[in-house]
């Protein structure tokens, strides 16, 4: 039995790299698009969207290991959850790119013209955004729940910065119909990133799940 | 008293203070448990841990083993088994016990049956068909062996032998099955077919398995205690058990962390 679950905590350990090599991906992901968007730089952006089949390859590393985790260990209790939990974050990471991406085509279709705005609040939920995933991925790590509650409360920052982006952006539309173009794609930008801390929150809701077996509301 | 949540099922047999010991080993620690009716319960943890110990109390199958104390109570039904007055014949026909190996008798599958009513008394031929096609079906038997009922119980492979020795208790029919590692011997099939015949006798019987199988216990039971040296750690809920266990000791036993 010592030597089966020798084989078992391996697999785990194997796992909980995975997750967090996704989270590392995702968190430069991230800060890429960003600078992609603020720097206007086209070639950039289609690096990000070319290298998101890692992340989607990652992900089914996790589905892959975890169901034969799954198969040939018979996890009970805290070790199914661990496994149930790493599907479910592992999507998620996995979404958080794909918004990542979809940032990177936003910058693609800018094709290179120039800010009509210099980018305040976009960095600054982007930043908070970024903070969130790599303490969602901590909260896995040290399967630690007070900094799933923490990361989780930070989300309604990143919806009050959302909120007041698109107030400043809609009164730009209004004040110049030639800002309408791309003051809707930043506009979409913003709602992007605020789609990544809701998935970060959504990873904290997993911890919670892990460590305590019950299914909090961090979301909202 | 350690009671499973959420039990729907009234207690059959009731346990407290039980203290068991075999010369100067303490073997059964202050146990306390309602075991309900109806339901299948299981007994896990680690070899050694008493789970066999107090299955046997409960048809005073440990009378037999020398240097043998007890303390406390068990009581089915009500009845005090402990009691001078109880009849410990009468007691077994109320208990039946299913064993690690089949131990079939040196007889036809019809006698193997038969011997139980036999021995309580009924002679009659008809009765006697009766008691062996109605216990046969209900161990899922019948199909398979009621073209030759006179053959010998060897004649039948190790999974067949387990459920003729199922219908064997069932035929002077009993409250209560015990199933001591009743699949350990068998195949992964013959072990599902058994596992299948649990789940549908404990609509009629009050079954209690002792198994080493961690995943046989969450498969097939309604409650599972699990011990440890001579100790009830935890009684809830198999679900309950297996998904969020209350005590560390019973998460590290179940997730394979010793034992």
């Amino acid at each position: 039995m010592m030597t089966t679950r020798k084989e078992f905590d391996h697999g785990l350990e194997l796992l909980h790299n995975l997750l967090v090599e996704m989270g590392h991906f995702v968190d430069k992901a991230l800060e890429q698009s960003m600078k992609a968007l603020s720097e206007t730089d086209t070639q950039l952006a289609q690096r990000i969207i070319s290298e998101d089949t890692k992340l989607n390859q990652l992900e089914h590393d996790v589905t892959e290991l975890g169901s034969k985790l799954i198969a040939t260990q018979q996890p009970v209790a805290k070790d199914l959850r661990r496994i149930l939990s790493a599907f479910k974050i592992a999507s998620d990471l996995e979404r958080m790119g794909d918004l990542c991406v979809n940032i990177s085509k936003l910058v693609v279709r800018l094709d290179g013209q120039p800010l009509i705005k210099p980018l305040i609040d976009l960095p600054r939920m982007s930043a908070i955004v970024q903070t969130m995933t790599y303490e969602s991925i901590q909260s896995f790590v040290q399967e630690n729940v007070d900094l799933a509650y923490k990361m989780a409360a930070d989300d309604d920052q990143v919806d009050a910065l959302c909120a007041q982006i698109s107030h400043e952006l809609l009164a730009l539309m209004m004040e110049n119909p030639r800002n309408i173009s791309q003051a809707s794609i930043l506009n979409f930008v913003a709602r992007h990133i605020e789609r990544i801390g809701d998935h970060a929150t959504n990873i904290g809701e997993s911890v919670v799940y892990l460590v305590t077996n019950s299914r909090p509301d961090l979301n909202r | 008293m350690a009671t499973a949540t959420q039990v729907q099922a009234q207690p059959l047999i009731s346990i407290e203070k039980l203290n068991l010991f075999y010369g100067s080993f303490h073997a059964l620690k202050d146990v306390s448990l309602t075991i309900p009716e109806k339901a299948i319960t299981a007994f896990i943890g680690p070899s050694g841990c008493g789970k066999s110990t107090l299955l046997r109390t409960l048809n005073r199958m440990n009378d037999m083993i020398p240097g043998t104390r007890i303390e406390g109570s068990i009581a089915i039904g009500g009845t005090e088994l402990y009691s001078n007055e109880v009849d410990v014949e009468t007691l077994r026909k109320k208990v039946g016990m299913v064993f690690q190996q089949p131990n079939p008798f040196p007889k036809s599958i019809y006698d193997n049956i038969a011997y139980g009513p036999r021995l309580h008394g009924t002679r009659s031929k008809q009765q006697l068909d009766e008691i062996v096609e109605t216990s046969l079906k209900s161990a899922v038997l019948w199909d398979e062996v009621k073209d030759h009922l006179k053959r010998s119980a060897f004649s039948l492979s190790g999974g067949q032998q387990q459920r003729l020795c199922i219908a064997r208790a069932l035929a002077v029919n009993p409250d209560i099955l015990l199933m001591d590692e009743a699949t350990s011997a068998l195949d992964p099939i013959s072990t599902l077919k058994i596992e299948e015949l649990a789940q549908e006798l404990k609509d009629r019987y009050t079954i209690v398995m002792v198994t080493h199988n961690m995943h046989q216990a969450a498969r097939v039971s309604n409650q599972t205690v699990f011990f440890l040296n001579g100790e009830v750690v935890e009684f809830s809920d198999t679900e309950k058990l297996f998904s969020n266990p209350t005590d560390q000791r019973t998460e590290d036993y179940i997730s394979g962390r010793f034992g």
